[in-house]
């Protein structure tokens, strides 16, 4: 590729990918797990006209800031979660401590405990 | 979660084991998963939602299909003054049909014998996801983010669809406040056919424009 194309590259931000190379389409898919529509159910309400906690563009600018690597190790609903809980501590809605706290409860609950986060 | 403990709300929540499905307790939680969890009670303990207000949303997205946007491209082949309003405003046309189209713009791009069109989000994932349901997995994937705007005749046939030279191919970039669907070309050989039958000739993938609706013989 042209130099001029590597320029462009870089001042891309991670998620910006229109027109970069890639590999073949896999068009494999799967069942959303129920996790995941947990995910979903959780940012519909807090954006609905009822509450209107959280905006389609903040959660986009969440995920665009989990930068590079994690962009693109963590899945889908993963980043989503990610944004969706950073916009609720900025915003005050949770606290860090009490997400700890119950995230600590949750784990130690579950009898097959929690995997190993990827350093 | 698959065990779903909203119900333990309104008491104390310093925390009682929950009942767990044998099978799945046997899979250690990730990270995330654990923080949707707590996220998820955090909100309905404060008062932002309620528990059955978090479970009706997600019997409500488990509901959505293509459906709905099958029913509307049916309804515009059988009807040209239909589809006329419906390439001048989806959300307003839906309304129509009782089919809430909800409240981000959605345009209608219409396949002729000349023009194909196909839909990708480059930045995200935008989707006309009340129209058409979730988005499949490869919507979201780098390989067709990236590749679509480029060399969309080379992504159409690792779908099977070849297009001959003389159709051009448009391409549309949806954002977070204009979303796509393509409105396919009526397939020959439908001649007489009910809206019903019609609409089952209506996939998903052809409202994102990477096939074309389903051969009428089939």
């Amino acid at each position: 590729m042209s130099k001029q194309r590597n320029d462009e590259t870089v001042l891309r931000r991670h998620h910006d990918m229109g027109g970069l190379p890639a590999g073949p389409v896999e068009q494999g898919e799967h069942d959303y797990a129920p996790w995941e529509k947990r995910v979903d159910a959780i940012l519909r309400l807090l954006g609905d006209p009822k509450r209107r906690i959280i905006t389609t563009d903040e959660l986009r600018r969440g995920i665009e800031e989990l930068g590079p690597g994690a962009y693109d190790e963590m899945s889908y609903y993963e980043r989503w979660i990610a944004s969706i809980t950073n916009n609720l501590l900025e915003k005050g809605v949770i606290t860090v401590d009490e997400l700890g706290r119950r995230m600590a409860e949750i784990s130690a609950a579950w009898p097959a405990g929690v995997e190993e986060r990827k350093p | 979660m698959a065990h779903d403990h909203d119900h333990e709300h309104g008491h104390d929540h310093s925390h009682q084991p929950h009942p767990f499905q044998p099978d799945l307790e046997e899979t250690p939680l990730t990270h995330y998963q654990v923080m949707t969890q707590a996220v998820g009670d955090l909100l309905v303990e404060k008062g932002v939602f309620s528990a059955e207000e978090l479970r009706a949303m997600v019997e409500a997205i488990d509901a959505k299909s293509q459906a709905a946007g099958a029913r509307m491209v049916a309804h515009a082949w059988a009807d040209p003054a239909f589809k006329a309003r419906m390439l001048e405003d989806v959300n307003k046309a839906a309304e129509e049909l009782d089919i809430d189209a909800g409240g981000i713009p959605i345009r209608a791009v219409e396949n002729t014998e000349g023009v194909h069109n196909v839909i990708v989000c480059t930045l995200c994932s935008c989707y006309p996801r009340l129209l058409i349901g979730l988005p499949p997995d490869w919507y979201k994937s780098r390989s067709y983010r990236s590749r679509t705007v480029r060399e969309p005749r080379q992504v159409l046939a690792e779908f099977g669809t070849t297009l001959p030279d003389d159709v051009e191919v448009r391409v549309h970039d949806s954002t977070a406040d204009l979303r796509y669907m393509v409105l396919p070309a009526r397939p020959a050989g439908t001649e007489g056919w009910d809206e019903e039958a019609l609409a089952e000739l209506v996939t998903r993938d052809c409202m994102i424009g990477v096939t074309l609706p389903k051969s009428p013989n089939a």
